[in-house]
């Protein structure tokens, strides 16, 4: 009712038990940790002078985790957490990149598919259905079998998977701008359908598409992950997180740190920036245009 | 004077976060077989207060009261059950939205049996649907029978009105609580319902009328109550309050509502001294003409339905065209097509001796500065993301040279643009000429939409118009989004644009009070057709066809 809402002018938040006060909301905890990640994965050649990922010491091979090296050694005698920690330049760029080519294809396609008329819509969103109907992975599988395996085929398979359901958010949001009264008012003043477009209809359509986007690369990196593991991408020795899993796999008996270090940071980066996404998504939510 | 059906003592109803009290002690009683109508403006404290009677206020709102008798039983104190044995039973609630009050997959007779079920369990199904038609026959719905079956999307606004009421008396409630009951209906339905809720009354129900329409529940109401700001500023007997309102609010809301009811006056003696007329003789200048416009669209299974049929009209320069109908009536359609917006399937416009519907888009958008669209929802047409500044600049860049307004699209926006002291000082210029011609205070202009009012944002989206210097303004239905007072000076506004700059108005509303406050000419649509098109004293002294003269009737009667 709008009689409540415009009497109440200030607004004051109920105060919080005292003890939950303190504990940040879980967005900002999963944030702090994303942010942590990155700037790990930035700084990595400055913090780890030492020990290279990519150096080989056969008298060190297999060790547990020790002062020296904190999570063990691999059959190498490679130094795991540097491998984790430079693996994170990997997986984020995949991660970041995938998603980045997923939302402008989507953005593009969407916005096409929401503007043209009916019949090329109807074509373009049929298209859509199918792929969608495809899991994710067994579509960037599909890619990878056509165009080839390799680092950057990762980026393009997994980027591909995920455009459909960019596309289609991106579709019904450009429907439901482009109704809006302020396009109308654009159109009749006389500016050019392109200015229309550029100024009005995407940036009101990219908001929802940017939060979807934040959860996205969570998925994008696990994908990745999975398509190195199974050897469709850097080959080893890359310190890639994928691929460092997918060697410690024949050890899991005897040298547990190899594989479960890598997962480790697989599952909390991925969890954070799916947290954060969920977070932003959930505050977009309540906020009306 | 019996008992009261109601009685309320200082009543308070108080959020946790809100500064003031949203109801702040206010006392009302309602007899059996009488109206009291609480009227205000949006967010005065009406709906709440009636929301209190049936225990619904929002679960963090604090309610408070010396007494709060309603049925017979002092309520305050009441828990959740205590409620329950009241609403539908006690007092029913009609609501504003029949479209959302109604639930979509269910019959309506299904509806009303629920309430008829809940007031006594143990019936026979052929004594509750014995009840059901006669609840249905009571709201004067025509053949309950047939229409029971139905569900809410198969009837129209009207009768979705009245399945509501049908359902808010099927449980024999001594008090009926209707909150903005017609608002969303045109005319001619709003004076039916007024009608039937008339008759409720006259069979002893008390009735309890929300509005923010002080002329609508004129003729309903036995006593009136104003609110504003959570307090009832003044109680009076209706034929008093309209006779010597004695709070200057009340006096405001008075004079804020066009005025329909000139006693015996015909309705349009009051349009004459706001529109200018032309001298006569004068060479008439047509700055629009429609020439048998016609538009049909493809329903469902390939039938297509005539939106639009056979319109024709001139509109001179510097006045005004009011068109009338009921909702459904083609009037929107008719709106885009004279902004081009819409091709037609028959006939053309012309804007000034020109073509225009004919003209492909490409040459028609250097011309669209001449005719601009006011449109009813000020909530939709800003882009919610750009500041007051940035949507009137958006309009300026178009106006000025063209050289200039190329650089501007591609620097986005006016305030980037480097070393160009002279265009940037115009754009200034023209920027608080603007805001000053809608009389807002050029603070609002690093304002997004959602920091503004409805008034405000309507006032903007006037502003960005006049930016083109249009000749003429489309107003579809300018003013039904806002409350009445803000509606009385955004058509005030209207008036004074024309007489200062000339414009030429298209005034497209379902309201004839606005329609005949604003019009030289007046063209009446029903089902598509421009059924009556004459000077605006002719249609109105003298109307032609019983659907215009219904209208008439029913917004005199208001």
């Amino acid at each position: 009712m709008t009689s409540m809402v415009t009497a109440v002018s200030p607004p004051r938040r109920p105060r919080r038990p005292s003890i939950v006060r303190h504990i940040p909301p879980l967005g900002v905890v999963a944030a702090v940790i994303v942010l942590g990640v990155v700037l790990l994965a930035a700084i990595a050649p400055w913090i780890l002078t030492g020990q290279s990922p990519l150096q080989t010491d056969a008298t060190a091979a297999l060790h547990a985790p020790s002062a020296a090296h904190l999570f063990g050694t691999d059959q190498s005698g490679r130094d795991v957490l540097s491998r984790v920690i430079y693996g994170a330049r990997y997986s984020l760029l995949v991660g970041l990149g995938a998603t980045l080519l997923a939302l402008l294809a989507g953005l593009v396609i969407g916005i096409g598919a929401g503007l043209a008329p009916r019949s090329v819509d109807g074509v373009l969103s049929r298209v859509i259905d199918v792929l969608m109907a495809f899991p994710e992975f067994l579509f960037a599988l599909l890619v990878i079998a056509v165009i080839g395996p390799g680092e950057v085929s990762i980026v393009i398979a997994v980027a591909l998977a995920a455009v459909p359901a960019y596309a289609r958010v991106a579709r019904v949001q450009t429907m439901v701008v482009s109704r809006a009264g302020y396009v109308r008012a654009a159109s009749s003043l006389g500016v050019r359908p392109l200015a229309v477009i550029v100024r009005h209809i995407i940036p009101n359509t990219l908001g929802p598409l940017l939060v979807m986007a934040t959860i996205g690369v969570g998925t994008a990196i696990v994908s990745a992950a999975g398509l190195s593991f199974l050897g469709l991408g850097p080959q080893p020795p890359t310190p890639e997180w994928g691929v460092i899993l997918s060697e410690g796999r024949n050890f899991l008996a005897t040298a547990w740190w190899i594989a479960v270090f890598p997962g480790l940071a697989i599952t909390t980066t991925v969890i954070a920036i799916s947290t954060v996404g969920r977070f932003l998504r959930s505050r977009s939510e309540g906020r009306s245009s | 004077m019996t008992t009261p059906f109601v009685d309320v003592q200082n009543l308070r109803v108080r959020f946790p976060d809100g500064q003031a009290d949203a109801v702040a002690g206010i006392s009302l009683q309602i007899a059996a077989g009488e109206c009291l109508a609480l009227v205000g403006e949006s967010g005065s404290g009406k709906t709440l207060t009636a929301l209190a009677l049936l225990g619904l206020v929002p679960p963090d709102a604090r309610v408070s009261a010396d007494a709060l008798v309603v049925a017979g039983s002092d309520a305050v104190g009441f828990r959740e059950a205590d409620w329950r044995a009241i609403r539908g039973r006690k007092v029913g609630l009609v609501s504003q939205d029949a479209l959302v009050s109604l639930d979509p997959l269910r019959r309506i007779g299904r509806e009303v049996a629920e309430v008829v079920e809940l007031q006594r369990p143990r019936r026979s199904r052929v004594e509750v649907s014995k009840r059901v038609i006669d609840s249905l026959t009571l709201a004067a719905v025509p053949d309950p029978a047939f229409r029971e079956r139905q569900y809410p999307h198969e009837l129209s606004g009207g009768l979705r009105q009245r399945a509501l009421i049908a359902s808010a008396i099927a449980g024999q409630p001594g008090l009926l609580i209707a909150d903005e009951p017609t608002t969303a209906l045109d005319s001619i339905t709003q004076a039916q319902i007024l009608h039937l809720l008339g008759d409720l009354k006259k069979s002893g129900l008390a009735l309890l009328l929300v509005s923010h329409d002080l002329h609508l529940v004129q003729q309903l109401s036995d006593r009136i109550a104003v609110m504003r700001r959570g307090e009832i500023v003044e109680t009076a007997a209706s034929a008093h309050l309209f006779a010597a309102p004695r709070h200057p609010y009340t006096r405001m809301l008075l004079d804020a509502v066009p005025r329909r009811r000139e006693t015996a006056e015909p309705i349009g003696a009051a349009s004459k001294a706001v529109s200018p007329k032309l001298p006569d003789g004068a060479p008439a200048v047509m700055a629009l003409t429609a020439t048998g416009l016609g538009r049909s669209y493809r329903a469902h299974g390939g039938v297509s339905v005539n939106a639009v049929t056979d319109v024709s009209f001139s509109l001179r320069a510097g006045t005004t065209l009011g068109i009338v109908g009921e909702s459904g009536s083609g009037k929107s359609t008719l709106a885009r097509l004279l902004m081009a917006t819409e091709r037609p399937d028959a006939g053309d416009v012309q804007l000034h001796g020109q073509p225009w519907s004919t003209e492909p888009e490409r040459r028609r958008r250097s011309r669209r500065g001449a005719i601009q669209l006011i449109e009813q929802n000020p909530y939709d047409a800003l882009d919610p993301r750009w500041t007051v500044r940035r949507i009137l600049a958006e309009a300026l860049a178009l106006d000025t040279s063209r050289e200039h307004s190329q650089r501007v699209s591609e620097h986005g926006q006016e305030g980037r643009i480097q070393g160009e002291e002279h265009p940037k000082k115009k754009g200034a210029v023209r920027l608080s000429e603007l805001m000053d011609q809608v009389d807002l205070s050029p603070e609002l202009l690093h304002r997004r939409p959602h920091q503004l009012s409805g008034g405000q944002r309507q006032r903007v989206a006037i502003a960005r118009a006049l930016a083109r210097r249009p000749s003429i303004l489309i107003c579809d239905e300018p003013v039904s989004a806002l409350d009445a007072s803000v509606q009385a000076q955004i058509l005030a506004l209207l008036s004074t644009l024309q007489h200062s700059l000339g414009v030429a108005i298209v005034m497209i509303s379902h309201d004839l009070g606005v329609i005949a406050q604003m019009s030289d000419e007046i063209l009446v649509m029903h089902h598509g057709r421009a059924i009556e098109y004459g000077s605006a004293d002719d249609v109105l002294n003298n109307p032609g066809e019983p659907l215009t003269q219904a209208l008439i009737e029913a917004s005199a009667l208001l």
